[in-house]
């Protein structure tokens, strides 16, 4: 009876001809996928939570005694918070852009990429997908900002995820980039921590930047992630009752030279550094599929 | 077979001029013409790694030609790639859906992508989802789904947006026989349904026949197209087998009575007939021995295949595997 009925009214779809609205649409649709998978995972959502957790209470609980001398009365929980919260983005976007390996693994890239619409558009919801599914995770860590002595201050909490939205867009792009090289699914998770862990070690996210060796300045101002940390440490510390010395020695900033980098050019950089990256994946994309 | 193409228009869905295509120094399609007309169900037969799946991915937009020239729809594959890609439907030998959505949300990512309007998308959706037999399983995960479901899936899905062209690289592969059988019950019912050309590949000769049109190809070239029917009857007659009491005595009778010249082939009184099937009861009636068992033969396609190629497609397959690996390889 039912294939009667259709047999009766076939719907003659008309596909339209491109245009930014079929862009935008084909670009919603992708981020919406993200949502899709990400509400249907919860394993995820928590092992994802799990280790900033573990950084921020066992080995923040843990060194802060030690290092108690050294940051100028500062709890180093509250010091690593911001640190952590990066963290915590950093991985599940790695991966959100990684898993385009999987996508290549199990034929439904191939379903993306055949459509009529293009690979930026499908990228990009792909990016938008990883930076919100990232930033929804980063809410869990920013809910614990009371218990290390971070106030609940609404203006920090919504430049906070303004932020890690842009952070995790970039690593996500990040992420892509390495998946047009990847073809094995083993290979990617190494991969990212790989690529990953050198880059959070170096931005600052667990220790003060200044702390390091000379040679390495060089390389942590070439790290992106840098940029994106110093942001999310400023808007936590400019909320904080803390001596001048004490933020001198935590949040020294970052120095070009004698020139203080401020943070709207920080935060200008990692916008830059993200449409370069999704760039450079839709090249590849392009090239490889 | 149709070596000289006339000149296509209107009528032709799809229309492949000197069509080449090399892989550094493998010549995987070496000059293909074909002429596909609007409506048809084209097969498209021949041994992995013979250039089906180069031809067809060329076709859809997913590989560029290094020579030669292709129109799907009477968009140029080449230079018109999104026209082309709005006016075709895609079924892959490999899965392509994502089986932590469900059947639905399956298909609603294609009509996002395909910017099908949402209305008629979700009439569409239906529709599909009912012609496959799965509308009852739409708020499934895909992952739940066995080979067959998923294949039917897919089929829906390359619907989902009308297109004019329907591809489909190896609906069945994978597939047990009940399955095979009812996705090409499918293919048949959809030239009820919609308006809509075919264009299939396979290696299973017997799939081949449920084609309008056939053309084999072997090592990147096209041997031979045409109806199924024309083709077998090309190449001969069938072939009656059967057992008698006294089967010398039946050799000596079928010359006499019938003017045929029969011989034992596997212990059995073989000879060749223009209408097997109706001749059986004649020989029944004339034939003076006493008759055991009679078997009718008609020529496959896998003798087809034989004739034209000089191999029999398994042979073909198996020199040809390590080829087929070869191309997947290239292909990702």
């Amino acid at each position: 009876m039912t294939q009667q009925l259709a047999q009766a009214s076939i719907a003659q779809v008309v596909v339209p001809k491109g245009g930014i609205r079929h862009e935008i649409r084909a670009a919603l649709v992708v981020w919406n996928r993200e949502m899709i998978r990400f509400r249907r995972d919860l394993t995820r959502v928590i092992s994802a939570v799990v280790q900033p957790l573990l950084f921020l209470f066992v080995l923040g609980g843990g060194l802060s005694s030690l290092v108690a001398a050294g940051t100028g009365g500062v709890d180093f929980k509250t010091f690593l918070f911001p640190g952590v919260l990066s963290m915590s983005v950093l991985f599940t976007a790695a991966f959100a852009g990684i898993s385009m390996v999987w996508d290549r693994e199990f034929g439904f890239l191939r379903e993306m990429l055949v459509a009529p619409v293009s690979t930026a558009a499908i990228l990009t919801g792909k990016c938008l997908g990883g930076a919100s599914v990232a930033t929804i995770q980063s809410v869990v860590v920013i809910a614990l900002a009371g218990l290390v002595g971070v106030p609940y201050d609404p203006l920090m909490i919504a430049e906070l995820l303004v932020l890690l939205f842009i952070m995790s867009f970039m690593i996500t792009a990040l992420g892509l980039v390495l998946a047009s090289r990847v073809k094995q699914v083993q290979s990617a998770m190494p991969l990212v921590q790989m690529i990953i862990t050198p880059l959070m070690f170096l931005s600052g996210a667990l220790f003060p930047l200044s702390r390091l060796p000379g040679w390495l300045t060089i390389v942590t101002h070439l790290n992106p992630m840098t940029y994106a940390v110093e942001p999310v440490r400023a808007a936590v510390f400019d909320r904080l009752n803390m001596p001048a010395e004490a933020r001198a020695i935590l949040d020294p900033g970052i120095w070009w030279g004698s020139y203080q980098v401020p943070v709207p050019l920080q935060v200008g950089l990692v916008v830059v550094a993200s449409l370069l990256l999704l760039l450079l994946s839709v090249k590849l994309f392009n090239r490889t599929e | 077979m149709e070596s000289s193409l006339p000149g296509g228009g209107a009528d032709a869905a799809v229309e492949v001029h000197g069509l080449v295509k090399t892989f550094k120094s493998v010549e995987a399609v070496r000059g293909i013409d074909l002429l596909v007309r609007t409506g048809e169900t084209f097969g498209f037969l021949g041994p992995n790694g013979a250039g089906k799946s180069t031809t067809i991915k060329i076709l859809c937009t997913l590989a560029d030609a290094t020579s030669g020239s292709a129109k799907v729809a009477g968009f140029d594959v080449a230079t018109e790639r999104d026209a082309v890609r709005r006016s075709i439907g895609l079924v892959f030998q490999e899965p392509t859906l994502d089986g932590y959505l469900t059947a639905e949300q399956n298909l609603q990512f294609h009509g996002e992508l395909y910017g099908v309007d949402k209305t008629t998308a979700r009439q569409r959706r239906k529709e599909v989802l009912d012609m496959v037999g799965l509308y009852d399983r739409k708020d499934d995960l895909v992952q739940t789904f066995s080979g067959g479901m998923r294949r039917r899936l897919e089929i829906a899905r390359g619907l989902l947006h009308s297109p004019k062209v329907l591809f489909l690289d190896e609906p069945t592969i994978g597939l047990d026989p009940q399955t095979r059988a009812s996705i090409w019950q499918y293919i048949g019912e959809l030239h009820k349904r919609e308006e809509i050309t075919v264009f299939v590949t396979t290696h299973y000769m017997d799939e081949a026949e449920n084609c309008d049109r056939i053309a084999i190809i072997d090592q990147g070239k096209i041997v031979a197209l045409d109806t199924p029917a024309n083709l077998k009857a090309g190449i001969g007659e069938d072939r009656v087998q059967i057992a008698t009491a006294d089967d010398k005595a039946a050799i000596a009778a079928l010359k006499d009575k019938f003017g045929l010249e029969a011989k034992m082939v596997e212990g059995l009184v073989t000879f060749s007939v223009a209408e097997g099937a109706a001749f059986v009861p004649q020989l029944f009636e004339r034939l003076d021995i006493a008759i055991k068992s009679v078997a009718v033969t008609r020529p496959t396609l896998d003798d087809v295949f034989l004739n034209f190629t000089g191999t029999s497609l398994r042979d073909a397959e198996q020199k040809g595997s390590f080829n087929a690996m070869a191309a997947r390889f290239r292909g990702r």
